[in-house]
């Protein structure tokens, strides 16, 4: 089947972001400045029916988001309604809010893995950077019981200029928590990120220096920890394949319920986005507006319209490339090959060491 | 247990850890071995060999099992699979106990 000159593939991962709340004030959170409301949360019930609709699709895997996903009562039947759909259920949490208590009763319902986000090896700095105080405490503690309840554990860790330097510490940190897995991800520039993008971003030779430590800890660690990296895309001289390609390989569920192919998509002006309350997942895939825009290549212009790699990266990302150059059609301007490739450089030079502006609900 | 050189014995129990599931899907064409934040597809021999991997066949049990299963020499498929397993292992998809 085709839409748009592409192949209707079967998704992989669904994002099922289940509440926008949250107790941090992450200035590189990737939730859109404007936040859906606790009372335009969907129910556990529609989750639950999402959930079979999306296992129905072919989605193998679900990411149990938010804002703090732990922010919801209803978690453990979210939980429960994942596992009996035959998803994989991955909880993405600040570990801010779980005690072991309810950490446990996730456990039984049938978490298969738990991600908790990490902001520093410093705890001074770390809390500084969550906006919270004792926040770094409470998340060591509540990974060690992670481990301790035998579920596998990741530690993600958002990389920008004020911890840059500390990667060797923060993959030591994670190791010493019984983490199999650690993902160094630098900021991307979305959301809240973009609007504290100058104190955020890091030098190239920072960035450099970054590349060169993960390399060194993976070599040293091979076997021991999974050590995954997110690029810094300022930097880099081809686009990230963002999403895997434009519902390709994945969709966003908002707390309210509407469907995006990724999570930052709303930005784009002039996207039709269906909700779940009103069409079934499988509809929204196929058909939605949305998911139509940027799917395939069709829509493509130069220079990425006659690239050889428009099937490897698919002119990188959508909303970067609304966000840099003002066309949504454009190639990413991160590509070297982009008319507008030098305003990412001029962007990146931009940095002040200002405050931050927090995250806020 | 996992030798000095990353060899796996024959007296290995191995099991996949927990967060570690081998599941059917037919939208995505066939066996997929499903972990943290990743997705393997697995031939249907791999998948064959995970199944076994419960936690209570050694690796000499799984090959003889393999061996007679399929009717294939035994040192082709020791080889084959002690590959497999060690490879798994050293990516945190499989315990070796």
């Amino acid at each position: 089947m085709t839409t748009n000159g592409a192949t209707l593939s079967a998704p992989l991962g669904l994002l099922a972001e289940l509440t926008h709340r949250c107790p941090l004030g992450c200035p590189y959170c990737s939730n859109p400045l404007a936040l859906d409301k606790r009372d335009d949360e969907l129910d556990a019930a529609t989750w639950e029916r999402v959930f079979r609709e999306a296992a129905g699709l072919g989605v193998l895997q679900v990411h149990l988001s938010g804002g703090e996903p732990v922010a919801r009562r209803d978690l453990p039947e979210i939980v429960r309604a994942a596992r009996e759909a035959g998803l994989y259920n991955n909880l993405i949490t600040s570990a801010v809010g779980l005690t072991p208590s309810n950490l446990a009763t996730l456990s039984d319902a049938g978490l298969d893995h738990v991600q908790i986000s990490i902001q520093d090896s410093e705890e001074g700095s770390a809390d500084h950077i969550a906006g919270y105080k004792g926040a770094s405490a409470r998340k060591r503690a509540i990974a060690r019981e992670v481990v301790s309840l035998g579920l596998p554990l990741t530690v993600n860790m958002v990389v920008h200029r004020a911890n840059i330097g500390r990667i060797e510490s923060m993959v030591e940190l994670a190791l010493s928590l019984g983490a199999s897995r650690v993902e160094i991800a630098h900021v991307q520039y979305y959301g809240w990120a973009l609007k504290n993008r100058a104190a955020l971003m890091p030098t190239r030779e920072q960035v450099d220096e970054a590349v060169r430590q993960v390399e060194m800890l993976r070599a040293r660690h091979h076997g021991q920890i999974v050590i995954d990296a997110v690029v810094p895309d300022y930097y880099a001289r081809f686009p990230k394949p963002c999403v895997g390609g434009w519902g390709r390989r994945s969709l966003n569920v908002t707390p309210a319920g509407r469907v995006l192919p990724c999570h930052a998509a709303e930005i784009i002006p002039g996207l039709e986005f269906w909700n779940v309350r009103e069409h079934s997942l499988a509809d929204i895939w196929r058909s939605s507006p949305a998911f139509l825009a940027f799917r395939g290549t069709d829509w493509m212009q130069e220079p990425c319209k006659s690239c050889s790699r428009r099937d490897q990266d698919f002119g990188g990302c959508r909303c970067q490339a609304f966000l840099l150059t003002g066309d949504a059609r454009a190639a990413d301007p991160v590509c070297h090959l982009s008319p507008h490739h030098a305003v990412v450089a001029e962007l990146a030079a931009d940095r002040k060491d200002a405050a931050y502006a927090y995250r806020t609900s | 247990m996992d030798g000095p050189d990353g060899q796996v014995s024959d007296g290995a129990r191995q099991r996949l850890p927990r967060g570690v599931r081998l599941t059917h899907n037919e939208s995505q064409g066939g066996w997929v071995l499903l972990a943290p934040e990743r997705v393997f597809k697995a031939d249907a021999i791999t998948a064959e060999i995970l199944k076994r991997c419960t936690g209570e066949a050694t690796l000499a049990a799984i090959v003889d099992d393999l061996a007679a299963t399929f009717a294939a020499p035994r040192e082709r498929i020791h080889a084959d699979v002690a590959k497999l397993l060690a490879g798994l292992a050293e990516k945190k998809l499989l315990e070796l106990g």
